[in-house]
């Protein structure tokens, strides 16, 4: 889980945490200790409820948090290293965001400036990140991400829900930034329109890029990611091949088989309970509430050893090495 | 039995989005309506559950022809239905506690609203949400809120439209698990509107498709 910083990943995290100061002194524990590596042409999908910390991850690595949150760790981006918790506002502003770090964003209705249309959007990002001048770089930033030309001269709410998508998309490319970070980019499109959207992604990630996907959507991360990470009331409980991940052996944390056993095509079952209050969490392992493996072992916060946060997964593992 | 007969409907009358749709659910079933983004089927939902007036066609609910829309409907019929949508944030008044949300209905109806703690414990919510206003909630809890507020008249027909497209597979099973048990409980009948058709047939007795249902 934490190799030495490579050269090779376009993101390293380490222990990324942050936490929000609420009044009466309390706190909100939104994400903690979270670390991964991300490579160039790697596409890893981090998947858990509503309300886990996912979002307020990718808000930590484009610093877009707000006044109240406090950040610890790191997250170095590339090959010279540049820390992402640590950059001021205005190395964020000029160098990083659209630059160095592109976002998908969650509702690309409500992202894109609704006075003004696509084609005047897209000419203000190609001046402001390339050297490339006019029309012709308008169009060329079009077609990337498959938007129609006779398109261009629309305004927002002139488009479907697969097209602002696209015209999103789009602004996302413009800067040829190495990190691309897709927060739910599909929320709320119908599977034809995931397929495509999360497709498209995939195929701009190419070689040269890497893709962070945030999403619940668990066959969308299937259909693409080469890598998923499961987050768990601000904790990353488990990091996993996709194909290992959904195919056999399967998911090994219990939460992860419990979110993919819930799915229609599965079990259909839900995981009982719900996720602990992010103000109020539990000081051993935070999903031992909802947990049918609960021992006494669970009072202790499990450590993240091999892929995997879970005391049951270790021992059952012994058990396989006694038997063997 | 629901009955929708040759119902046309939209939002210009000169471009319908919904062209003489006929479909019948029966009483205690459970009826999947799937289709792509935009097609009208959230349109044909709005219809059978009476908050949308066609512009032509029947709405006839247990034999009886719908006799008006939305707040003109009469009461008898407009309480047979309990109606989820796919956001929660935009069908909550963000002013109300959650235990207020859920009481709408009861309190509309001119009774108590003794039972929210009973229901808000079927969907799944402690008490200690009860207390909260939606912002302070997940969409999910907010979502569960919403089932809550469709089963507190113990409505005869349920419409459900994409009600689970922005939950996580796990409350998803979970509210789904919530409407069968009510239907076993009640013998309701349900018309489940939705892209996801692995989801729609694992769910309900049928499942239409917009296509089929457009071109009979």
């Amino acid at each position: 889980m934490t190799p030495e910083a490579d050269g090779a990943n376009v993101l390293s995290v380490r222990g990324l945490s942050v936490r929000f100061r609420m009044r009466d002194r309390a706190y909100v524990r939104a994400v903690t200790d979270v670390s991964f590596d991300l490579a160039a042409g790697e596409c890893l999908a981090l998947v858990g409820e509503s309300g886990c910390g996912k979002s307020v991850l990718a808000s930590a690595l484009l610093g877009l948090l707000p006044g109240n949150a406090s950040v610890a760790g790191s997250a170095l981006l590339g090959g010279e290293g540049l820390d992402l918790l640590a950059a001021d506002e205005r190395v964020l502003a000029r160098e990083v965001r659209g630059r160095r770090v592109g976002l998908v964003p969650q509702s690309p209705a409500a992202h894109l400036t609704p006075v003004r249309t696509v084609r005047s959007q897209l000419a203000e990002v190609v001046r402001e990140l390339t050297e490339a001048p006019g029309e012709g770089a308008v169009a060329a930033a079009a077609e990337r991400a498959a938007f129609p030309l006779d398109h261009l001269d629309r305004y927002p709410h002139e488009l479907s829900g697969g097209l602002a998508q696209r015209a999103a998309t789009a602004l996302a490319l413009v800067g040829d930034a190495p990190l691309l970070l897709a927060d739910e980019p599909t929320t709320g499109l119908d599977r034809d329109l995931v397929e495509r959207t999360v497709d498209e992604l995939r195929r701009h990630t190419g070689d040269h890029r890497a893709l962070l996907l945030i999403t619940h959507d668990l066959a969308a991360a299937e259909r693409i990611a080469d890598r998923v990470a499961v987050m768990y009331a601000g904790r990353v409980v488990e990091i996993a091949d996709a194909s290992a991940f959904f195919g056999a052996p399967g998911p090994r944390h219990p939460y992860a088989r419990g979110l993919l056993d819930a799915l229609p095509e599965r079990e259909f079952t839900p995981i009982p309970g719900m996720p602990p209050e992010l103000g109020a969490l539990p000081d051993g392992c935070a999903f031992a509430a909802r947990c049918g493996r609960v021992s006494e072992a669970c009072r202790v916060l499990p450590e993240f050893v091999a892929g995997v946060a879970c005391h049951h997964v270790g021992h059952m593992d012994e058990a396989e090495v006694a038997r063997a | 039995m629901l009955e929708l007969r040759s119902v046309t409907a939209g939002y210009d009358r000169r471009a319908p989005v919904v062209r003489g749709v006929s479909l019948t659910v029966s009483a205690g079933e459970a009826v999947g309506l799937q289709g792509p983004s935009g097609c009208g089927k959230s349109t044909l939902a709005r219809v059978a559950a009476l908050l949308h007036r066609p512009d032509s066609g029947e709405v006839v609910i247990d034999g009886e022809p719908a006799r008006g829309w939305r707040h003109r409907a009469p009461r008898s019929q407009r309480t047979a239905f309990g109606v989820v949508f796919q956001q929660p944030r935009l069908s909550a008044d963000p002013r109300l506690r959650l235990a207020d949300l859920i009481a709408e209905p009861l309190r509309a109806t001119g009774q108590t609203a003794d039972g929210v703690r009973e229901l808000a414990e079927t969907v799944g919510l402690g008490a200690d949400l009860l207390a909260r206003r939606p912002h302070e909630v997940s969409d999910g809890q907010l979502q569960r809120a919403c089932l809550a507020r469709a089963l507190a008249l113990r409505p005869r027909w349920l419409v459900c439209d994409e009600m689970t497209a922005m939950l996580d597979a796990s409350t998803t099973a979970a509210l789904v698990g919530v409407v069968e048990t009510y239907r076993r409980e009640s013998g309701a009948g349900l018309l489940a509107v939705g892209h996801d058709r692995v989801l729609l047939e694992r769910w309900c007795d049928r499942t239409v498709g917009w296509a089929e249902l457009a071109s009979v």
